[in-house]
């Protein structure tokens, strides 16, 4: 966002002024089809869709009959008195507040370790064998959240579950046919642990890039000044990353508050009493089950909202404990 | 969008005060940490373990047990996932869809980075800004819009419809990335072909095309795992059966449920979903690790 002056430099004015003189039709048909083909596509399923969703919101449009009255504000009146979609609202935050900092941490952590937790003699360097766990780690991600969820859903199954078979196959006999999707103080922790497990690996390739793009001097440094292994990890490392840290977060924070992928093959109807229904997944059954494409707008402004504010808040905590990397994206 | 992490330096490093060093130590904490990591290794691998022995039992035997290996190999749950579950047709159309958004969309993404990247002219910022905040827009709020634009131009429900879904959605990150990846490019050579008499049709197709390929292959591969996974768009814009994906004929799966369920089939399409990512994944391993910190760290 802040690189603008870098888009000119280094050609000589002169012949920028030439060539604004002379525009040949090699140069027209080159401008014109870059840009206009490539920016049509945009701006008819991207830019309109978004811009259109904002007065969709305020209509009571049920879309497959022609009424569509503008309806201000009622929307958001109905949504927010809904008790369902309250209770989305309030699962979707949840994910939003708890996931990125878990993930995040337990990422970094196994980074860490896999870069600089060797010995504390001689060349700073990983732990011996590292290279598998990282490539294991990673692997989760490349697998569709559908498919990641399935595999779960299987793992957790009452009577035929990998989980209730280890548990009682230890003498936890209390979990035979223990519902871990089916009961509503599990049902949440399942999920999250579900997603966790399909996000972390990547968040540990990042960091484990970020931490080796670190000069090993520092650590050196901070070595022979005695710093143990998880001071040099707090205060050496994860300041210098901190730019990537935050990244992580708002990367991370959109894809858990809309979990969409997770969230409907684990429960498809929202887990008991709604414990896991997500915005999204309300979002989508409002309109593509229900046909209330005006509420279901509306709802899609509320999930922007809700995105928007937890990016503000990222933003807002970084620039108190930062300070540096002001230029950072947005 | 900010240029190189390596401008990016600490301000003097709080360093913590001394303290005498433990003998054995290094032992201990290696031990510790390997323990964890063995730890997190399992319960990454053991699922995809458990999934992979259950592809090869009967449903009989997989709800008879969920430890005991199956009584004999055979690949029938694969054949019977290929062509009863439908996760043959289904593979075809991802395959398909997949395949022509990923060109469209590089081919498209690279000619608008570039001219974003290096061409002055009125509107350019604006342009790059659009980009960048549909990309931070939950995909959510536009769905209902654009249904109904699918719709009016009649490509809801079909396969093209859905390709040109992917590239417009996949478009605003390939364009970021690549945007960085142009900007980079000496202008030297520009000049060069310049001199040398090649138009601007030539100089981006022979000349900087060849030279973004290491962006480009980084893009790509993001983007193949990004649109082969891709689940809402074509659960909301895709509802045909015969023109389902594999993400949706995983669903179908998952909302099946009681004793009717091919169990075994289940298995062995999960196995069939991961295996073309898997294949990628240790294939390109250490560009897409590449990638992952180049996309993020600009």
């Amino acid at each position: 966002m802040t690189t603008t002056t870098g888009m000119t430099v280094g050609r000589p004015l002169r012949r920028a002024a030439h060539r604004r003189r002379r525009l040949t039709f090699d140069k027209a048909s080159f401008m014109v089809v870059f840009l206009v083909l490539p920016l049509a596509v945009f701006v008819v399923f991207v830019a309109v869709p978004y811009a259109q969703s904002i007065y969709y919101a305020l209509t009571n449009w049920r879309g497959f009959s022609d009424q569509m009255d503008f309806v201000g504000l009622a929307n958001f009146g109905t949504i927010f008195t809904d008790e369902v979609f309250l209770a989305s609202l309030r699962n979707s935050a949840l994910l939003g507040a708890v996931m990125p900092t878990v993930i995040l941490a337990i990422a970094f952590a196994i980074a860490f370790v896999v870069t600089s937790g060797g010995p504390a003699v001689g060349q700073v360097r990983g732990l011996a064998g590292s290279g598998l766990y990282r490539v294991v780690s990673f692997f989760p991600y490349a697998v569709p959240a559908i498919v990641t969820s399935l595999i779960w859903v299987q793992v957790f199954d009452p009577s035929r579950g990998l989980l209730n078979g280890l548990l009682t196959a230890v003498g936890l006999d209390q979990f035979e046919n223990f519902a871990w999707l089916g009961n509503e103080s599990t049902a949440m922790p399942a999920s999250m642990f579900t997603i966790a497990w399909g996000l972390i690996g990547f968040y540990t390739v990042l960091f484990v890039a970020a931490i080796k793009g670190v000069p090993a001097e520092t650590y050196e440094a901070a070595r022979i000044d005695g710093a143990g292994r998880f001071r040099t990890a707090v205060f050496v490392a994860l300041p210098q990353v901190l730019g990537n840290v935050r990244v992580a977060y708002i990367y991370l924070g959109l894809m858990v508050i809309d979990s969409f992928g997770y969230m409907m093959v684990l429960n498809p109807q929202g887990g008991p009493n709604y414990s896991t229904l997500t915005l999204t997944q309300e979002l989508y059954l409002t309109a593509f089950k229900n046909g209330q494409f005006g509420l279901a707008t509306a709802m899609g402004l509320t999930l922007a909202g809700v995105t928007l504010l937890y990016a503000a808040v990222i933003f807002g905590v970084f620039r108190l404990v930062g300070g540096r990397d002001e230029r950072g994206r947005a | 969008m900010t240029t190189a992490a390596s401008t990016r330096r600490p301000a003097g490093a709080g360093v913590p005060a001394r303290g005498p060093r433990l003998t054995g130590a290094d032992v201990a904490v290696a031990s510790a940490s390997h323990g964890l990591l063995a730890v997190w290794t399992l319960i990454i691998a053991v699922p995809f373990g458990w999934t992979l022995m259950s592809s090869f039992k009967t449903s009989r035997e997989i709800l008879a047990s969920p430890f005991a290996l199956p009584s004999q190999f055979s690949l029938d749950n694969y054949v019977s996932a290929w062509t009863k579950a439908g996760i043959g047709s289904y593979f075809l159309n991802t395959v398909l869809v997949v395949a022509s958004s990923l060109i469209l969309v590089m081919l498209l993404g690279s000619m608008c980075a570039y001219v974003l990247a290096r061409y002055k002219f009125p509107g350019n910022r604006l342009i790059y800004n659009a980009m960048l905040a549909a990309m931070t827009f939950p995909l959510f709020l536009a769905i209902v819009p654009l249904f109904f634009i699918l719709q009016r131009f009649a490509l809801l429900n079909t396969l093209p419809g859905l390709t040109l879904t992917y590239v417009a959605f996949a478009l605003p990150f390939t364009v970021f990335f690549l945007h960085a990846f142009f900007e980079q490019l000496p202008h030297d050579v520009y000049e060069a072909a310049q001199v040398d008499g090649a138009g601007e049709w030539r100089t981006f197709f022979q000349i900087m095309l060849p030279m973004a390929k290491p962006g480009l292959a980084s893009v790509a591969i993001l983007n193949f795992i990004g649109l082969w996974n891709q689940f809402m768009l074509p659960i909301v814009f895709n509802t045909k059966r015969e023109n389902w994906v594999l993400t949706q004929g995983m669903t179908a799966f998952a909302k099946a449920t009681g004793r009717a369920v091919d169990y075994g089939a289940m298995f062995a399409a999960v196995v069939m979903t991961i295996i073309p990512v898997l294949v990628v994944y240790v294939v390109f391993q250490n560009r897409l690790e590449g990638s992952v910190s180049q996309g993020t760290f600009r």
